[in-house]
């Protein structure tokens, strides 16, 4: 794999105004908020390769933003000014005419494989510009990424929050009747671009989860006939069973935010429990030992604890309990079941998928299981993922005998949308932020 | 099992029964191949419905299924009785081994569904081993609701996936 080299550099500004005006900031809320228009004219070719980027990228960027629903593009088409040059400055008045707030102006140049990616940020309102700029290096193959690093860093720039355009999602592509469904493993940017297939489909895979590092993917496989854990290179693609337990099914595989363990569930004489593999050494350790069914586990990001799900009470609900065993605490306790509890990277929120009624949501809680929130409902949704900043949750929906797609929703509830992806496809796990 | 439920069983045993060998090497159809792996074949001889001693006789006339209320892993009295049949069938024919396929409906997430479908095989598994068959001719797998045999999304073709399948390979020469 390619790897992206970035350069950090500051770009000097020769004309920037005093700082008298509020930085421009936008504040995410949980209450409706008005996106924020903002302008990204073509980035400047600044030689004859990196001519055929110059659209392309500003349009990447345009569509990461917007697509946050936080932001909205005043159209090209409206604006005023041409942006010719990189380095001159920009006329605030012709902007602030377009009722734009923010402005992102970049440049592109491509020398052989070399791509080399500048851009800064004016807040318009102020008449300044926010932040320092940056330059980003690489080869031509990662021009997209660096379209979506500098979305990420306009983001984090206005928001405060940390970006998340630049992160993959491995996920379960469908094919096939619902009978005899085919899945494969795959990989995709979080946009649902560069999709890249891993398993070949003869056996059926389900429910992966991305290491810390995003490099490595585990997921449980049918390749033996039964329910295994396989763990993927995902640089390699090579794959190799663990944590095999005899006359046990091994499934719902998670790792440690350390990235040294997993924990997964077992089935075995009726009952699934709950067991911690150290991926160093082998050595396996029994977490919860119930009549009941215990699986779905999440560790929260300091490692300490982990959530998951049993219906040792009954029906499916929501427990944490310490991460090397102990006693479980449950957390949910409203109407329905609850399942799938995904720990938030900030630690602070439980996603989960709950059945009420005859319908499917996702939602959140706090982790200690209070000021529940449902963030969507449909005929089923199911399994969320944490984008890498905590803001957005993506997940898979399938409408009343249709298939599976993957959606997404911010925390907020607002700004439900569909992932554009051409076929079929379930079980999202999102990988961290890309180096 | 309901009225419906017997009549389409008997059609499909009926439709089964006219077809000369219909999915040859293929036992307990429906099921998820459970002995295949990655496409691994077993072959065997389904014979004559009304041979007490054929794979096709289990499959229909005794059945090879036995059916779950929703999130429920408990046999029904149906299921029992449905089971009791097919213990008897496989202490007659020791020559058999046994995966019980456990499944689920769509009405429920992956990964539970998997565990619910791995309970519902050890339900069934227990009922064959306390009724004399042998444990080690007995294994489980649960396909969660990976494998459907009804495609609606509606409680009829629910109420037909969540179940258990008792899948018999060997016995070639039989």
């Amino acid at each position: 794999m390619t790897r992206l080299l970035i350069a950090f550099l500051a770009l000097w500004m020769g004309f920037g105004m005093a700082a008298q005006a509020q930085p421009l900031r936008l504040q995410i809320t949980e209450g409706v908020i008005e996106p924020m228009p903002f302008a990204v004219p073509a980035f400047v070719p600044e030689d004859q390769g990196g001519g055929q980027y110059a659209e392309a990228l500003s349009r990447v960027v345009a569509a990461n933003l917007s697509g946050t629903g936080l932001f909205r593009e005043v159209s090209p088409a409206a604006h005023i000014a041409r942006i010719t040059s990189f380095d001159a400055g920009v006329s605030y008045p012709d902007w602030r005419a377009v009722n734009a707030q923010a402005l992102i102006v970049g440049s592109v140049a491509a020398s052989g494989n070399n791509l080399t990616v500048k851009f800064r940020l004016f807040d318009v309102v102020s008449g300044q510009q926010m932040g320092q700029g940056l330059q980003f290096a690489g080869t031509v193959q990662d021009w997209r990424r660096m379209a979506h690093k500098v979305s990420d860093a306009v983001y984090s720039q206005i928001t405060g929050e940390g970006g998340y355009f630049d992160s993959r999602v491995v996920f379960v592509a469908e094919s096939g009747p619902r009978e005899n469904r085919v899945k494969r493993l795959a990989i995709m940017d979080q946009d649902g671009q560069n999709i890249r297939t891993l398993t070949d489909g003869r056996a059926l895979v389900i429910a992966p989860r991305v290491s810390p590092t995003g490099d490595k993917a585990v997921y449980t496989t049918y390749q033996t006939g039964s329910p295994r854990i396989a763990l993927m290179d995902l640089r390699s693609g090579q794959a190799q069973l663990v944590g095999e337990i005899p006359g046990a099914m091994t499934f719902s595989p998670r790792f440690s935010p350390d990235g040294r363990a997993l924990v997964f569930s077992a089935a075995m004489g009726g009952t699934t429990d709950l067991f911690r593999l150290d991926l160093g050494t082998g050595q396996m350790v029994r977490l919860t030992n119930s009549p009941a069914i215990a699986t779905a586990p999440s560790f929260s990001p300091d490692g300490r604890f982990l959530t998951f799900e049993s219906d040792r009470s009954g029906a499916s609900q929501i427990y944490v309990m310490p991460a090397n065993g102990g006693e479980a605490q449950r957390i949910s306790f409203g109407q329905g079941r609850y399942s799938t509890p995904v720990w938030s990277p900030r630690g602070d929120l439980i996603a989960f998928t709950k059945s009420h009624a005859g319908r499917f949501h996702i939602g959140v809680m706090r982790s200690d299981g209070s000021e529940e929130r449902l963030l969507t409902a449909s005929f089923l949704d199911e399994g969320p993922t944490w984008a890498p900043n905590g803001r957005v949750i993506m997940f898979t929906r399938e409408a009343q005998g249709g298939d599976p797609a993957l959606y997404a929703v911010d925390i907020s509830g607002r700004n439900l949308r569909r992932v554009p992806l051409s076929s079929s496809a379930s079980d999202p796990a999102w990988g961290p932020l890309l180096p | 099992m309901n009225l419906t439920t017997k009549s389409l069983l008997l059609l499909a045993g009926l439709a089964l029964a006219a077809c000369n060998n219909p999915r040859p090497g293929m036992f307990g159809g429906g099921g998820a191949n459970g002995f295949g792996g990655e496409g691994g074949i077993t072959t065997g001889t389904l014979g004559d419905p009304n041979d007490p001693r054929s794979v096709a006789h289990f499959q229909q006339r005794i059945g090879d299924r036995v059916f779950f209320d929703d999130n429920s892993s408990d046999l029904t009295p149906e299921g029992r009785s449905t089971l009791s049949g097919q213990a008897a069938w496989l202490r007659a024919n020791p020559q058999f081994a046994v995966v019980v396929e456990g499944h689920a409906d769509e009405r429920g997430t992956r990964e539970y569904n998997v565990a619910l479908g791995a309970r519902r095989a050890d339900t069934v598994q227990r009922f064959l081993i306390s009724e004399g068959v042998a444990a080690n001719r007995l294994r489980t797998v649960s396909y969660g609701k990976e494998r459907p045999v009804e495609a609606c999304a509606e409680p009829r073709c629910w109420n037909r996936n969540r179940r258990a399948v008792t899948v018999v390979s060997g016995g070639a020469a039989g």
